[in-house]
């Protein structure tokens, strides 16, 4: 079973693979992201696209011919009234239209916007390419739901998924605090971010992301906003953000943004505007398919630079000039 | 309260009657311009879409003349438009305008909400009042997609060149003008005669189908007016959404509850198999259409970063090829000069121009072998 290492691998990864495993799959993960993947998500992605969608593009094409099939699920929303965003509804469309030789797709739809319960029918759905044996996939589902839940416990315990896909240390707590925040696979993919936790770390400077929140935390900013935001994904960005203006506990929010992101333009905007009215810095930092080569260097020291400087002199200095 | 709103398209004649139906203030605002544009991208975030952007534009200008109240519809979810009315609260909010933004829609807070918001344009009477404006208003409305439509047939036959547009400059020009919905009324019936008069080719001319995001097909400002410059060319521009058309499936069929029969959806189907918001399923499922029905090309248009129509691009290469249709996509921005959109256009029409011409030989050519 081949799994692309992108977009929501990384956010749902424990949960996807214990599954397939239970019922005695192999799982196959394409590649980490590098240049060749970078370049043929070029190849054969629509120019139009964003950095993540091309990786999708790109580590699907590395799995051919080395996988039986491929799991590409079409999806729509992951919670109650909610959506995300709707390149995901149409990912499977795209691949097939693009991508040459492609194995078998499982291409389960995963659609909990009007009733969380359908969510056990699309794994049997999924199981059966599997098995038949109904009692085994069940069983594969509860077990792959407590992995995810305890990625995401471990998660919310402050071990950040760049500690547990890369193995990254973070450094004691003595340093700058920040809050990195963004869609999943920007933040965590770290060679489309160039390293960027890595990097951070090696200036000791301590991290959260909003998946180390509580989701009540969350739930509870998220709710304050005027128009619920029906992105389940800016949804959590935008609640841990709020929740930032009021506890003023970090040193400044970095933004991570792909280059052409229609979500993030409208969300990455709305954390600026009230991050600026509770005078905490804020960063974006937007990658490209350059990115992995140069230049996010400077414009991350020129941030920690910044930050540094402000809490040396101990001032409400503005932080927008 | 002085009303005002966003521009799209034909919209604003049916909001203006309505408007004026009800006695309301308003202020019209002017029409797009570079300047509308100018003024929205500067004030709004770098990769947010076109259609955003000229919002802002034109809410500046016509807060600049006086309106207080912004009337917008919204929705909520899946695509940014659902949560434009936020974006424009804040920004406006940071520039220090205090217009209030008044979003239409059904949301969380559920009927009680939207009747609220109405009621600010009944001036508190019962909402029943708005049922005949609304009527007449959207009566306007077809009538005007009706116009348009019936320029895009007489354009590329007229046998004086011009006379469309002269038509359609002169009925634009006197829209502005008018001051009752009687005044409207018979300036549209008026127009449509005048086009029915045009004296006509009889020729099978190259025909294309104009498919994308709806915004950029709808407001002729952020499409170059393609459908003018194509029926210049002598080609048959049908454009495959009209705003009078999605009120009627979206409002008023599903209002009623009445099923309609999504033929695009079929045919969209081995390419996409479920809608994900904008309009890609109709840019897939009409281009396919277009192509059964014997078109000879596409165009595709659609606001830079827009999400469904980035993926609708993505899956194009597979109806184009199953199909050998031709297709043109317009990514339309602010940076892109007319110049750059124009010649794309200009060679694109060529090409089919010339493929048609080569299919005709071809026929006769082989009717000819046929006899001998
Ligand atoms: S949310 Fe943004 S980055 Fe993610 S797939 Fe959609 S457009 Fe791309
Ligand atoms: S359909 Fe496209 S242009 Fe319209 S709101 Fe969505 S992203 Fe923006």
């Amino acid at each position: 079973m081949g799994i692309p290492r992108a977009l929501l691998y990384y956010e749902y990864y424990p949960l996807w693979k214990t599954f397939f495993e239970e019922l005695g799959a192999e799982v196959v993960l394409s590649a980490k992201t590098n240049k060749k993947i970078i370049e043929s998500g070029l190849t054969y992605c629509v120019n139009e696209a964003c950095l993540p969608v091309k990786i999708f593009h790109g580590a699907v094409s590395d799995l051919i011919g080395k996988v039986d099939c491929v799991f590409l699920p079409r999806i729509i929303s992951v919670a109650k009234r909610e959506y995300i965003c709707p390149k995901f509804s149409g990912l499977p469309d795209m691949i097939r239209s693009s991508l040459p030789n492609l194995p078998p797709v499982i291409d389960t739809e995963i659609k909990l916007r009007l009733s969380d319960k359908t969510l056990k029918e699309a794994f049997i759905y999924t199981g059966k390419f599997i098995t038949d044996n109904i009692a085994k996939i069940i069983k594969a589902y509860h077990k792959a739901l407590r992995a995810h839940g305890d990625f995401v416990a471990k998660t919310q315990k402050g071990v950040l998924p760049a500690q547990i896909f890369d193995g990254y240390r973070p450094p004691q707590p003595k340093g700058l605090k920040i809050a990195v925040v963004g869609h999943i696979y920007n933040l965590f993919d770290s060679y489309a971010n160039n390293n960027l936790f890595k990097r951070l770390y090696q200036n000791d400077i301590s991290v959260i992301t909003p998946e180390t929140l509580q989701t009540k935390i969350i739930d509870e900013s998220a709710d304050k906003l005027n128009k619920k935001l029906f992105w389940s994904f800016a949804r959590k960005i935008m609640g841990a953000v709020i929740h930032f203006t009021q506890t003023k506990d970090i040193d400044g929010v970095m933004y991570i943004m792909s280059f052409g992101c229609g979500i993030d333009s409208f969300i990455a905007d709305l954390c600026e505007r009230k991050l600026k009215r509770a005078n905490i810095p804020f960063y974006l930092l937007v990658i490209d398919e350059h990115s992995g080569e140069a230049g996010l260097d400077t414009r991350i020291e020129a941030f920690v630079d910044m930050l540094k400087r402000r809490k040396t002199n101990d001032s409400d200095l503005s932080a927008h000039g | 309260m002085i009303a005002t709103f966003p521009h799209m398209g034909n919209i604003y004649i049916m909001v203006k009657t309505l408007f004026d139906e009800m006695g309301i203030d308003y202020v019209l605002p002017p029409k797009c311009s570079k300047k509308t544009l100018e003024i929205g991208a500067k004030y709004s975030p770098e990769m947010a879409c076109l259609p955003l952007k000229i919002n802002i534009g034109n809410f500046i200008e016509s807060i600049e003349k006086g309106a207080d109240t912004i009337f917008i519809t919204g929705a909520c979810g899946p695509c940014r438009f659902g949560y434009y009315a936020e974006m424009h609260r804040e920004i406006l909010r940071d520039l220090g305008y205090d217009a209030e933004v008044v979003a239409l829609e059904i949301n969380e807070k559920g009927l009680k909400d939207l009747i609220a918001k109405l009621k600010k344009l009944t001036g508190g009477k019962k909402l029943a009042s708005l049922a005949k404006p609304l009527f007449k208003a959207y009566k306007a409305l077809c009538m005007a997609d009706k116009i348009d439509e019936l320029s895009y047939q007489t354009r590329p036959l007229e046998i004086t060149k011009g006379q469309t547009d002269k038509v359609i400059d002169d009925y634009r020009n006197k829209l502005l003008e008018t001051k009752s919905v009687k005044e409207t009324f018979e300036l549209m019936r008026d127009t449509e005669q005048r086009l029915l008069n045009i004296e006509l080719e009889r020729k099978d001319t190259v025909k294309v189908g104009i498919v994308g995001e709806i915004y950029t097909l709808i407001e002729p400002f952020t499409n170059l007016h393609i459908e003018k410059i194509l029926g210049n060319m002598g080609i048959t521009a049908h454009r495959s959404l009209y705003i009078s058309q999605w009120i009627k499936e979206h409002i008023i069929k599903q209002g009623l509850h009445i099923k309609s029969k999504k033929e695009f959806a079929v045919a969209a189907k081995p390419y996409l198999k479920t809608h994900i918001g904008g309009h890609a399923l109709e840019t897939i499922g009409n281009s396919v259409l277009y192509a059964r029905g014997g078109y000879d090309g596409v165009v595709q248009i659609y606001p830079l970063t827009c999400m469904p129509e980035i993926v609708a691009d993505g899956i194009m290469p597979a109806v184009r090829k199953d199909y050998d249709l031709p297709s043109l996509t317009l990514v339309m921005d602010e940076i892109t000069g007319e110049a750059g959109y124009l010649t794309r256009i200009d060679a694109f029409a060529d090409m089919l121009i010339r493929r048609k011409q080569l299919r005709e030989e071809k026929k006769k050519n082989e009717v000819l072998l046929l006899r001998h």
